[in-house]
């Protein structure tokens, strides 16, 4: 009798639960699109912003679309780049020095717990010191910083999955780590190592506090590394402040730009990931 | 009667202790060449630390410490300086359970080659056919060489394990209790391909199933507690153990 009371106890939980979850997603798509869909238009995603981009409601927000993608893009390629080798390393190389491996995944897990405007504060510091203007490389240099942990770690999740037979078995073929690493690990992993890379891309690229003060604002296109660049959170933060109606509305257009952003790269590294996941042995 | 066998591989004064605990105390075992060794003994007792000290797996363990030597072809593999990847390309390892590569079917065998230099898609194709059909499995599955490793059963992957293993080259056979998650019939199939293996290859095997051991063994180690107890050819054992453990154990006594 207990035990039945229990079970639709927790039944009733699960399903409230998943439902909230589900509504406040919902809800949260639902208020862009319903704010944002009117002020959506060609020109908004064609055009860089005419009159400012604080009072300005004529042109459109490519100059942030062009500046989140290089910043998000190239940042999340130097994560991968350190990022992958390191997670290898830790989970190839490193496994007999467990005390080791755990204090690196302490370290890791502190450093991804640091909020990112300290990595702001951290980069611009740096900038400083090196006589830097706020320009698109300070902000790829403080993004990677502060995604590498992110990257390192979720990668590192999946890849201590693999069991400690395969890695015995690999060995016992004669490879050597790298080989293991690259040709083996990698390809069991594929679908977690893409998440990961999600997960660090969306960060970046969603992220306002790091790039306020190493990537600055401009209207215009970036020309090059050392030129200042607008990104997407911030083009919606400095909409949403303006005093003018129709600009704040402008800023549920750009949430809904930077949503659909996120969503289409998802779907694509998902297909991608599909096709070497048909390898991947279920152990 | 006894007759003169050379050893594949000679261990001698095999101590290996982790986080200071002992797990194998001054072994000294001969493994003759072109014979099927069995290594028995009870749950714990170190059989898989032995097996795996012979192509240092023991590497990955952490806080490890072993004294003693392991000679295989004039080289101690303990203390040995050349590369530790060339030595374990002359032995072959059979787990408990099959641990294919995430690859196809032929990517598999063809894996253990390829980092051995061959690159000619001919002799791949030839050696791959070649590997299958030499653990019986090429009939089943040359129709779907290219797909996933995955999709195979348990006693497959297991063939597949033991055709990759042969493909790289290796002069012995490391099998640590490779029918453990088979059913009968593909464990005989295991057990009858070990029996023609042995012509070409020295083969180590560690088994739970005292019958198994009957059936196939040439040579076999009794262990307990770390220790070897007793080892002989595998009639003598068989059928006049000396210790009072071995009798024990023979009996069923202890598991
Ligand atoms: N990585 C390890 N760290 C610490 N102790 C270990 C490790 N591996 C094995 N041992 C210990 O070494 C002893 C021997 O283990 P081993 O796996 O060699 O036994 P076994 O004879 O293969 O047993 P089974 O028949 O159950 O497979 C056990 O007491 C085990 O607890
Ligand atoms: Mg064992």
């Amino acid at each position: 009798m207990i035990k039945k009371a229990e079970e639709i106890f927790f039944r009733i939980l699960m399903i409230i639960s998943t439902v909230a979850i589900a509504a406040a997603l919902l809800l949260i798509i639902f208020s862009i699109l319903y704010n944002g869909l009117p002020a959506l238009s060609w020109e908004m995603i064609s055009q860089i912003p005419k009159g400012g981009f604080y009072f300005g409601k004529e042109g459109g927000i490519l100059n942030a679309i062009i500046g989140s993608l290089y910043l998000s893009v190239c940042s999340t390629l130097i994560a991968l780049l350190i990022g992958l080798p390191v997670a290898m390393y830790m989970n190839v190389f490193m496994i007999k020095h467990r005390n080791t491996l755990n204090s690196v995944r302490f370290i890791l897990d502190i450093l991804w717990g640091i909020p990112s405007i300290v990595y702001g504060a951290f980069g611009f510091v740096i900038m400083i010191y090196f006589g830097l203007k706020t320009s698109l490389l300070a902000g790829i240099i403080t993004v990677s910083l502060f995604i590498i942990p992110i990257m390192v770690r979720s990668m590192d999740e999946v890849l201590k999955t693999v069991p400690s037979g395969l890695l015995e078995s690999s060995l016992s073929l004669g490879s050597t780590k790298t080989e293991i690493s690259f040709k083996i690990f990698l390809r069991q992993c594929i679908p977690g190592i893409v998440t990961a890379v999600l997960l660090s891309f969306g960060r970046a690229i969603g992220d306002a506090a790091s790039v306020l003060f190493t990537t600055g604002y401009t209207d215009s296109i970036p020309e090059s590394l050392s030129d200042p660049a607008a990104t997407l959170p911030l083009a919606i933060f400095f909409q949403l402040s303006s005093p003018v109606e129709e600009v704040r509305q402008r800023a549920f257009a750009s949430a809904a730009v930077l949503t659909f952003v996120i969503l289409l790269i998802s779907i694509a590294a998902r297909i991608l990931s599909a096709r070497y996941n048909r390898n991947k042995i279920k152990f | 009667m006894t007759t003169i066998i050379t050893p594949k591989i000679k261990i001698s004064e095999l101590n290996l202790s982790i986080d200071k605990q002992e797990i194998l105390k001054n072994i000294n075992v001969e493994i003759p060449e072109n014979k099927i060794t069995v290594l028995l003994g009870p749950s714990g007792c170190g059989k898989t630390t032995l097996l795996k000290t012979l192509n240092r797996l023991t590497d990955l363990y952490d806080n490890v410490k072993i004294s003693g030597s392991v000679i295989l072809d004039n080289e101690d593999i303990l203390h040995t300086k050349s590369d530790i990847t060339k030595i374990r390309q002359k032995m072959g390892l059979l787990s408990q359970r099959p641990y294919p590569l995430p690859m196809s079917i032929y990517g598999n065998i063809s894996y253990g080659l390829k980092i051995k230099g061959v690159k000619k898609k001919k002799i791949l194709d030839e050696r791959v056919e070649h590997y299958l059909k030499e653990v019986n499995l090429w009939e089943e599955v040359r129709e779907r060489l290219h797909h996933p490793a995955s999709a195979l059963s348990i006693g497959q992957q297991q063939r597949l394990c033991l055709a990759r293993g042969l493909a790289v080259g290796p002069e012995i056979i490391l099998a640590d209790e490779p029918t453990s998650a088979l059913d009968p019939l593909s464990s005989q199939a295991i057990e009858e391909m070990f029996l023609i293996l042995k012509k070409n290859y020295t083969l180590v095997l560690v088994t739970h199933i005292l019958r198994q051991a009957k059936r196939i063994a040439d040579y076999v180690v009794f262990m307990y507690l770390g220790e070897v107890v007793e080892q002989g050819p595998a009639e003598e054992f068989f059928s006049s153990p000396k210790m009072e453990r071995t009798k024990a154990y023979l009996k069923g006594a202890f598991n």
